[in-house]
């Protein structure tokens, strides 16, 4: 075999190994630096997400501020539910909380996103089809957010069964 | 929102993979097993089928081409499929298709279909003129040597390259079964049992797809069907057929006999919401029935004309029952809840990124890519090649 039969099977590989080449080169020219350097992640990764402001202030926090609320919650059925996962994140109006002021929620989204009734759910978790429950009515028109059961006596006024 | 009936999770109402996804697996199927069939020809020196040979490798290639489009278009990033390449995740199957894909596609089906045509591509890069003078100099990598020597040396690389190809084509395609068959969590494609099911139904497929192919060709330019070529492969369908549907149906009766805690789920699901895709699509019309054709053409002696009529039903069948499969599989693993007590519907939108309409073009793209590779690369044998260049400069 002469070496000029296999010249163009040589300029192939020689394509091959050059795409090889490439493919290494812009392998490092795009992998981030840190990339594997605790696992298959972006190591700076962790710093910048440590980085980015708080949005959530914490159970915690809201306590030093609004303990008259906490008593009440605390006596109701949503004492375990934290402030923010009904009021959102409220970092920075706990920081200044003159200058940033939370939003009104609406009852009507708010509550049914934990209590729509779902066959997925537990059976022992309070649930209803707010349809059938309320008609349209805000929640808050008989529940009180933060001591949700309603007493006997605001049944007998009021409130429907379910 | 799709309706469903039962006790359905919340993430199992909606479908997440859709008819792309069915897509997928046939597409990569066909390429497998035009891949293969095209293989018996050079590494089992089969004569008969050399008519279909090249004709093979460019459908293998069409198709290969298009094989990724359903999942890009399935990707919400699809931009970002790309850093599989750049930070392989070894542990994730899904994550190496890109390096059993780019395996197959360059090392095996670009190199094998380049060696194969060197002969063709010099002599058209001398004949052509225009831009396909200037496509075939560069597809030449600027080496014109076509003397005896060098094209045996093409030939013997070409064999070696058709010995790893054939594992290759396994690989890809055994390894989309593997996909399935890994995931533990649905019992409807956990059973190691998938890849091999796979596999064979790829065979299927591709080797149908290809005799239809060769015919409807051989139809367009008027040229004369050649019968033993098409018998051989016929029979080549029939007997991987019967591998295919005797694994299908071990599958069935090892699930029956089995009855595992999901049987009675699934066992419903096949005689309601799969009953016309599974049962009657793809065992009845898809399998039984270009079983039995084929059979007839094996026992009895009929015409020509009787027999080109059955293949080309047998091979319409076969494709129609090996696209119902896939459908089954992909689709109907997704219909039943994981707690075995409730079903789901799939509604395939119309003009959505993953609808039908979409999935029309796909399959209309390989064969519009095919009909230009053939122009560029004609695939006729031999004696018809002097005659074609000849027309290929006059037409031009
Ligand atoms: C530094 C003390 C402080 C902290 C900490 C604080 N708040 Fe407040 N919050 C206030 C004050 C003061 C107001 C009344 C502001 C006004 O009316 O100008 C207020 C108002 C509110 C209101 C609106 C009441 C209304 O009448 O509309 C809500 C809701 C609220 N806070 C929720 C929270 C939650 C939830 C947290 C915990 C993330 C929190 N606050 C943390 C001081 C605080
Ligand atoms: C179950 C959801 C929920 C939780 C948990 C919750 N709230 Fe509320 N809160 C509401 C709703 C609803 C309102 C009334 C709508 C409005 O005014 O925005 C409200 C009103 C308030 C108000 C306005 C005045 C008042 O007392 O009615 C304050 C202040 C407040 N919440 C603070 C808190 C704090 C502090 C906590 C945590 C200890 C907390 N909330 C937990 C839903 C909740
Ligand atoms: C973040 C989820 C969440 C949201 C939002 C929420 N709740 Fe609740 N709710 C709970 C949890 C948790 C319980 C306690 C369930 C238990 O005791 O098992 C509860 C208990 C209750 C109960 C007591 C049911 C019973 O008889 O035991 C009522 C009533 C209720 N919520 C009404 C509401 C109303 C009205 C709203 C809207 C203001 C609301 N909830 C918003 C999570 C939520
Ligand atoms: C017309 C008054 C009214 C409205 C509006 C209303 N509820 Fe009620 N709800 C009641 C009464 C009365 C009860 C039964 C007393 C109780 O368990 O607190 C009740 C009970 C519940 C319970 C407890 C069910 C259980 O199985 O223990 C939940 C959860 C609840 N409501 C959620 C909501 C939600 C969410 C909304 C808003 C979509 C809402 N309610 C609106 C009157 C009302």
């Amino acid at each position: 075999m002469k070496f000029k039969d296999a010249e163009h099977l040589l300029r192939m590989a020689f394509l091959f190994v050059a795409g090889l080449i490439v493919f290494v080169l812009l392998r490092n020219a795009l992998v981030p630096r840190s990339f594997g350097q605790y696992g298959h992640y972006r190591g700076d990764a962790l710093g910048e997400i440590k980085a980015r402001p708080v949005a959530y202030a914490g159970h915690g926090t809201c306590e030093t501020c609004h303990s008259d609320v906490l008593e009440v919650k605390d006596k109701g059925k949503h004492t375990h539910v934290a402030c923010e996962s009904c009021h959102g994140p409220l970092a920075k109006h706990a920081d200044d909380p003159t200058a940033v002021q939370p939003e009104k929620l609406d009852t009507r989204v708010l509550c049914v996103r934990c209590h729509e009734a779902n066959s997925a759910k537990p059976k022992s978790f309070p649930q209803v089809v707010s349809a059938d429950h309320s008609a349209g009515l805000a929640c808050n028109e008989c529940h009180k957010p933060h001591t949700p059961v309603i007493e006997a006596e605001a049944k007998a006024t009021g409130g429907k069964k379910k | 929102m799709p309706t469903f009936e039962g006790f359905m999770y919340p993430n199992e109402i909606e479908l997440q993979w859709s008819v792309l996804i069915v897509l997928y697996p046939f597409l990569t199927g066909l390429v497998a097993g035009a891949f293969i069939l095209a293989s018996l020809e050079r590494v089992f020196r089969v004569e008969a089928v050399k008519p279909t040979y090249r004709l093979a490798l460019l459908t293998a290639l069409a198709f290969l081409l298009v094989a990724p489009l359903p999942l890009q278009l399935h990707l919400g990033h699809p931009e970002r499929s790309l850093e599989m390449y750049l930070t392989p995740h070894r542990s994730s199957a899904m994550a190496m298709f890109g390096f059993v894909y780019l395996w197959y596609l360059m090392a095996v089906l670009v190199l094998e279909i380049w060696l194969d045509y060197r002969r063709d591509i010099v002599m058209l890069a001398q004949s052509s003129t225009g831009w396909r003078r200037l496509l075939y100099r560069v597809l030449t990598l600027g080496s014109y040597n076509i003397s005896e020597a060098a094209l045996d040396l093409d030939n013997r690389v070409g064999w070696i390259i058709t010995v790893i190809g054939i594992p290759s084509a396994f690989l890809l395609h055994g390894y989309v079964g593997f996909i399935f068959g890994s995931i533990k969590a649905n019992p409807w494609w956990s059973t190691p049992l998938m890849p091999v099911v796979f596999l064979f139904s790829a065979m299927v497929s591709g080797i149908a797809a290809v005799m239809l192919i060769y015919m409807v060709v051989s139809r367009i330019r008027r040229t004369p069907i050649d019968m033993r070529c098409v018998d051989a492969v016929a029979k080549y369908l029939f007997y991987t057929f019967i591998i295919d549907f005797t694994l299908e149906m071990l599958d069935l009766i090892h699930r029956i006999y089995e009855s595992d805690e999901s049987f009675r789920s699934l066992d419903f699901m096949v005689h309601t919401r799969l009953f016309l895709s599974q049962v009657i699509l793809q065992i009845l019309l898809g399998t039984v029935t270009p079983i039995l054709l084929l059979a007839v053409t094996q026992v009895f002696k009929l015409s020509e004309a009787v027999r080109k009529r059955i293949y080309s039903l047998a091979g319409s069948l076969t494709l129609i029952g090996i696209l119902a499969m896939r459908w089954n599989v992909v689709i109907g693993g997704q219909l039943f809840s994981k707690s075995f007590l409730g079903y789901t519907t799939y509604k395939m939108g119309l003009w959505a990124r993953e609808g039908l309409a979409t999935a029309i073009v796909l399959m209309l793209l390989p064969i519009f890519i095919l009909w230009v590779l053939v122009k560029i690369l004609p695939p006729w044998p031999e004696k018809e090649k002097g005659l074609l260049s000849h027309a290929a400069s006059a037409g031009d």
